[in-house]
């Protein structure tokens, strides 16, 4: 009733103060400031998207910001395909698909555990739970530079190290305690009554977690995924230490085709191979992020 | 055999101990309450006949089984939370049908009950509704549905009214109640408001500290309170409480004696401890002509329409008056005050127990 009526005050307001403010020079200053910014944090993609599209000669002769003159995709298909890293010529492909290989499994595989985990330390509270969750903290903070060893030695004994399954491995491990944090906290405010009630209702354990639980979960579900996506894909440091020669990520292959040197640096073929390195994140962002927006409103636990 | 046995029922966490030893018949059909101030264990009790908690020791038994362990879903019992829990992603007709689907009843059967129940409690246009477009009051209400479409043997109700306005309440109160005269099912109500404890119960189990203080009809609590807690938890206002001492063969509080009636002052004759307390319901006191009763000085006046409650202050104590309609008089003024001796309530200062018959193993001692 009244979140009604006040809805229907604002607007009258808002029209009475609108003109007016729209004219002060603060608000133009407001806007020009705003606009500088972005346009700096812009400006290194902007250089990247240009240099990608131009060839080597319009690179070496003209400005760094400037348009190009023809739409040059070809060091789009260099990067993608043939652009040497080291001394194997086939471009940018096989590590992103190894990338990809490597995400989808251990992004799933690390939310969907990591739900389960939250679920049951928030809800299934057993003797010790607390200890176990704050023993788990201990890996989102550990620095990952400790478990290289350990790992590698692990991965040995399993018979996967230098494989696409032995880094899905270490970033499904890495990933859970990042996972369970998430869940079990947002599930943390799901109150307990609702547990209750279905436990009373007859569902169990199961039950509960995918007719209840899970429909309330959107929001951090997503949130999880672009998380942990972004992380793994991003990720150097294992890629580089745990793959063999053809189980290396994306980032390692970008990293080896910057620096392949041939007789000419091909700085378009770079940017266009960093640009394809990066762009599924970026794709995760647009696409999820909508999701997550419409998530944090449709799925509203309240009442 | 009654409906539902709590026998010898303990709970304790390491040396705190919430329930000691409470024991309860109920008869199949009863509408029972657990009252009492909040941190007395009624909604622990109520918790473990529901069967999320466990007990430290004793049973309980609903009909002719032990469920003392039993898991929740297999105790054929019914809860409404006082938070409603609705499944938020669920529509009404979904929160309704979902034990049923639970127990695997079949879905044109699942239908019937729902249109049934939903038809009862006046729900049958919100079915396509979700939890959060509901009001309070119709959120009560799928709560309801949700525990009357399985049909149980038993209902728990814990203070479900206690998230409503005023006028709401009132008015889900009267329909709780119209509910159970026509289901008649067993139901166990955890309430810490005392009018929900007088108007909805069949018995009253009062509680306290861990401890069953009185079970018995609204009436016997009323009128009969075991303990001097008991008598001041009931009733609003509060009973008036007077400590007195025993002297000679009266009872007399500042010098001045308090009457008793045949019975109490028989009662008080084989009573052995000294200090008393006197109770007295503020509607057994009357107003009487200057000079014949307590004088007393008149300090506030509540009047509340069909009622008022006047304060006054007396060489006893102050004590609160309830009469019907407005009070004659006005603060600053002095009043008389006066009782029938069989209104009054005696209990131990120690024990807080009710002073009543004489005890049999006292005269032994």
């Amino acid at each position: 009733m009244s979140s009604a009526s006040t809805t229907l005050a604002t607007p009258k307001i808002a029209s009475a103060t609108g003109p007016s403010r729209s004219l002060t020079w603060q608000r133009w200053l407001l806007w020009a400031v705003l606009i500088a910014f972005a346009g700096f944090f812009l400006a290194p993609m902007y250089v990247m998207v240009v240099t990608s599209i131009k060839s080597m000669d319009e690179i070496r002769g003209g400005s760094l910001l400037a348009l190009p003159h023809t739409l040059d995709f070809s060091s789009w298909g260099k990067a993608w395909s043939t652009a040497c890293t080291g001394a194997d010529c086939s471009g940018l492909q096989p590590y992103f698909w190894n990338s990809v290989m490597i995400v989808i499994p251990a992004v799933l595989v690390s939310t969907v555990l990591g739900g389960i985990n939250g679920y049951v330390l928030s809800k299934w509270k057993f003797k010790g739970s607390e200890t176990l969750f704050a023993l788990l903290l201990f890996g989102v903070f550990m620095p990952l530079q400790v478990v290289l060893l350990p790992m590698s030695q692990v991965l040995g004994w399993l018979g996967i190290a230098s494989s696409v399954w032995g880094l899905i491995l270490v970033h499904l491990l890495c990933g859970l305690p990042g996972t369970t944090l998430f869940f079990r906290n947002y599930y943390a405010a799901l109150p307990d009554e609702l547990i209750k009630a279905a436990m009373l209702d007859g569902a169990g354990f199961w039950r509960i977690f995918v007719r209840i639980v899970l429909p309330l979960s959107t929001p951090i579900i997503v949130v999880c995924l672009i998380w942990q996506f972004t992380q793994i894909w991003n990720d150097f440091l294992f890629g580089v230490v745990f793959s063999g020669a053809d189980s290396k990520p994306v980032t390692v292959g970008l990293n080896n085709l910057a620096n392949t040197t041939s007789s000419v640096k091909e700085y378009n073929v770079d940017m266009a191979a960093a640009l394809i390195a990066g762009l599924p994140t970026l794709l995760v962002y647009v696409i999820a992020g909508k999701y997550f927006v419409r998530g944090l409103t449709a799925g509203a636990v309240k009442g | 055999m009654g409906a539902l046995s709590i026998r010898q029922v303990k709970k304790s966490y390491g040396s705190h101990h919430i329930l000691k030893s409470v024991d309860l018949e109920i008869e199949k059909g009863e509408f029972i309450i657990l009252v009492g101030p909040s941190g007395c264990g009624k909604s622990t009790l109520l918790s473990m006949i529901a069967g999320l908690d466990n007990p430290t020791s004793g049973n309980i038994i609903l009909g002719d089984r032990d469920i003392t362990y039993v898991a929740p879903k297999d105790r054929d019992i019914a809860m409404v939370f006082q938070s409603y829990a609705l499944y938020p992603n669920m529509t009404v007709e979904q929160n309704i049908a979902f034990a049923l689907e639970m127990r695997k009843v079949p879905k044109a059967e699942r239908k019937v009950l729902v249109d049934k129940v939903s038809k009862m409690l006046q729900l049958d246009h919100l079915l396509d509704r979700k939890p959060g477009q509901l009001s309070g009051g119709q959120r009560q209400r799928v709560a309801m549905g949700r525990a009357l479409a399985r049909q149980p043997s038993l209902f728990l109700f814990d203070e479900p009214l206690s998230n409503l306005d005023a006028k709401l309440r009132v008015e889900m109160r009267a329909e709780i109640k119209l509910l159970h005269q026509r289901t008649k099912t067993t139901t166990v109500y955890v309430t810490h408001d005392q009018v929900e404890a007088m108007t909805l119960g069949d018995r009253i189990a009062v509680m306290r500290d861990g401890i069953l203080q009185q079970f018995g009809t609204p009436d016997e609590i009323y009128s009969r309170p075991a303990t001097k807690f008991v008598a001041e938890f009931i009733g609003s206002p509060a009973m008036n409480m007077v400590a007195a001492k025993r002297e000679r063969n009266g009872l007399f509080a500042k010098g001045v004696e308090l009457p008793l009636g045949p019975q109490v002052a028989a009662a008080l004759q084989s009573h052995p401890n000294q200090d008393m307390v006197y109770g007295l319901r503020p509607e057994a006191i009357r107003f009487v002509a200057a000079g014949t009763g307590l004088a007393g000085q008149l300090t506030m006046i509540e009047p509340t329409g069909p009622e008022s409650y006047a304060f006054v202050d007396t060489v006893v104590g102050p004590l609160v008056v309830r009469v019907p309609g407005k009070v004659n008089g006005q603060v600053g003024d002095t009043v008389s005050l006066a009782w029938q001796p069989g209104d009054v309530h005696l209990f131990d200062a120690t024990t807080e127990a009710r002073v009543s018959a004489p005890q049999p193993h006292l005269a032994v001692a």
